[in-house]
């Protein structure tokens, strides 16, 4: 039981990270329509510099908590310039191109600042130095660190606040306003450019906070991590149906826990047949189920008119 | 051809064939005296080495390693008037980049062959090595790798194929001896990334471990680009092993470490050689303490001589010694030793000496087995202590088989 326990919290853990990526991905899909494959490079640009700040402020000699503060607080505006000079550069100016283009762009800007990462931060793995506390507690018989506490903890208020900044405030419904329908939302006297923008630096703030939450908790970053995370962040806005806030927290969390639980017991289920090497195979095929039964999603209803 | 063509482009298309037919390659910007094993006459014999390694990319820093080793060993030969055949030989070295990519492996490789060297030491990786062992196979070069580990290199039956490394199935046997034998562990967990070498390599610790009456309880798997490791190590953890191996590089096995301290585990890791670096501390930090790891050959400070190498290499090239340059400095002499033996430089000579060989190199006694492989190649265990690898025992060599 203690075991299913610690698969449970592996999976809260990773899939805490995989909503907070999928939320970039989901407000923008929201909003314009379009997918933003360059969000996982966003994530990896967090990661790198929140890295290197830290790494200029280890030898100050503050607390371990104080430097992944201070690391943090540096990749979030440089995580939101990047998330706006991409909307700026590559998508804004193909806004009423056919939907086709800015998809293509998209795969562009991904490669370019995944090349601009690889020539600043080289080809390396970074490591990041132990300033948080790895002993573990023990929980049911299971054991999370407070890092790991931390992370879900972090993304859970950072979900909660992104929900009330939508449903709540002005600002918030000049997004749903703009979701809704671009053009009479600007009638309605609604800066949608300004809207859009904002949509986009938004999302990469909690990219950049899912970085270092990666880094920190892997211990390792490296110019090429984006990738694969965003594509998984990817899949959990579609499980949870995209476009939709809650359906971005539910997939990746619900991902999070299926990968984890799919490695852990694939192999005794299937009598040995298949391996942990099915890991991936196993939350894909969920996914593929899922989108049989419920095309839009899980939780995706409105997307349907809007696609 | 029913084109009419100009008579001068005719002439200079038959020129260029005759010179392909001939295999004239870069003899041109390489002087006149470089024609390999017609020097026998001459007053200096020129012998010239291919060397390869990656010296461009993340291993750049090993590849270099390499290269620094084997020029050593060039300059240490023309130093001692070496003589082949009754003949002063003057050694050249030319040093390539194959940026551990096996395609590049492969050109550079042919451009090697093309200027016919008289014997190429390289390369660095398996995976470039063994597309390049062809090339040099199908063009009569003999090839010592003083770093490629995976068995595959020496068994595609080429004749022309050295190594003076101990590759994964004597590593893999070492490992499972160990575990079995001085750690005493009769429950072994498995995780190993899916690649050639990773894959490999547990292959054989399993087959070694299970031969010596350990039971391997799990085996998993990850990819060599994978960082998280949480739901296959509680999957470990829920089968209580004594012992959990991981065949791969550092770049996993480090954060594997970490994040099995995270987990509360307390079961000792074992590595071969892809983790058995400086960078695997700094990636696992303080999970690092405690675990073990292999690396074949035997520290340098063991080596009769190897501190006088080192000094030597340092002052030479102001750098330390990263991993595998005392190999490569022994694939170069062991190499000169078959040709003075021959008294040639011709490889058809020479090779017969070569694979009947027995030197004593700066790193182990070399001979090499049928197949090319270095016979007791040693293998040092080392165990992580405050951040660094020290040697515990070093096992197979001269005992051994």
């Amino acid at each position: 039981m203690d075991i299913f326990i610690q698969q449970i919290i592996n999976g809260l853990v990773l899939g805490s990270i995989y909503a907070l990526v999928a939320l970039g991905y989901t407000m923008v899909y929201g909003i314009l329509g379009l997918i933003n494959f360059a969000h996982g490079e966003v994530v990896m640009i967090g990661a790198l510099t929140a890295l290197t700040a830290i790494g200029l402020l280890v030898p100050a000699g503050l607390p371990g908590p104080v430097v992944v503060l201070g690391g943090l607080l540096i990749a979030i505006p440089v995580c939101m310039a990047v998330g706006f000079a991409i909307e700026r550069i590559a998508y804004r100016p193909l806004r009423n191109a056919p939907r086709l283009a800015p998809l293509i762009t998209a795969i562009g800007v991904s490669i370019v600042l995944q090349q601009l990462a690889m020539m600043g931060w080289g080809r390396n793995y970074h490591t990041f130095p132990p300033l948080l506390p790895a002993t573990p507690h023990q929980l049911f018989g299971a054991a999370i660190t407070d890092l790991q506490m931390l992370i879900v903890v972090v993304a859970a208020v950072l979900m909660a606040a992104l929900v009330w900044l939508v449903t709540r405030t002005r600002l918030g419904r000049a997004m749903r306003a703009t979701a809704e329908n671009p053009a009479v939302a600007r009638l309605m006297g609604v800066d949608v450019d300004r809207v859009i923008s904002f949509t986009f630096v938004l999302g990469s703030a909690l990219a950049a906070v899912a970085g270092v939450m990666v880094a920190a908790n892997y211990s390792i970053a490296h110019y090429a991590m984006g990738f694969m995370l965003g594509l998984k962040a990817f899949t959990a806005a579609v499980l949870g149906g995209i476009g939709n806030l809650g359906g971005a927290m539910l997939g990746g969390l619900l991902l999070g826990i299926i990968e984890s639980l799919g490695a852990g017991y694939i192999g005794d289920l299937t009598g040995g047949f298949l391996g942990s090497n099915y890991q991936d195979v196993f939350a894909f095929f969920v996914l593929i189920l899922v989108l049989v039964f419920r095309p839009s999603g899980l939780m995706g209803e409105k997307v349907a008119e809007r696609a | 051809m029913t084109l009419p063509v100009p008579s001068r482009s005719l002439s200079a298309l038959v020129a260029l064939s005759a010179c392909l037919l001939a295999a004239c390659g870069d003899k041109a910007d390489n002087a006149a005296p470089a024609t390999p094993d017609a020097g026998a006459t001459s007053a200096a014999m020129v012998i010239r080495l291919g060397h390869v390694a990656p010296l461009t990319g993340p291993q750049a820093h090993l590849g270099k390693d390499n290269e620094n080793g084997a020029r050593l060993a060039v300059d240490d030969l023309n130093a001692e008037h070496f003589m082949i055949g009754g003949v002063a030989a003057k050694f050249e070295l030319l040093g390539e980049d194959d940026q551990a990519d096996p395609r590049q492996a492969t050109t550079v490789a042919q451009k090697l062959a093309d200027s016919r060297v008289n014997a190429v030491i390289g390369h660095l990786n398996s995976g470039t090595t063994i597309p390049a062992s062809r090339i040099y196979h199908d063009a009569g070069i003999v090839q010592v790798s003083p770093s490629a580990t995976n068995p595959q290199y020496t068994r595609q039956g080429y004749k022309s194929a050295f190594r003076v490394f101990a590759d994964d199935v004597q590593q893999g046997s070492v490992l499972g001896a160990f575990a079995t034998g001085k750690l005493g562990v009769k429950r072994i967990a498995i995780i190993d990334d899916r690649t050639a070498y990773g894959q490999g390599l547990a292959d054989e610790f399993e087959k070694a471990a299970k031969a010596a009456g350990a039971t391997v309880v799990t085996r998993e798997y990850t990819t060599d680009k994978a960082t998280d490791f949480a739901a296959i190590l509680t999957k470990v953890k829920s089968t209580s092993p004594d012992l959990l191996f991981y065949g791969g590089m550092d770049t996993q096995a480090g954060p594997m470490a970490r994040q099995l301290k995270t987990l509360g585990v307390t079961v000792p890791m074992l590595f071969g050689d892809g983790a058995c670096t400086v960078e695997f501390h700094k990636l696992a930090g303080d999970g690092a303490e405690g675990h073990y790891c292999s690396l074949p050959g035997v520290p340098l400070e063991k080596m009769a001589g190897g501190t006088a190498f080192r000094d030597r290499y340092k002052a030479k090239f102001n750098a330390d010694i990263q991993l595998y340059a005392p190999y490569a400095y022994d694939a170069v002499r062991v190499v000169a030793e078959a040709m003075r033996k021959a008294g040639s430089t011709d490889a058809v000579k020479f090779l017969p000496e070569l694979s009947a060989i027995n030197y004593p190199g700066l790193t182990a006694e070399i001979a090499f087995d049928e197949k090319g492989d270095i016979r007791n190649a040693a293998v040092t265990l080392y165990q992580a202590k405050s951040g660094a690898w020290s040697p515990l025992e070093t096992m197979g060599g001269q005992a051994a088989k």
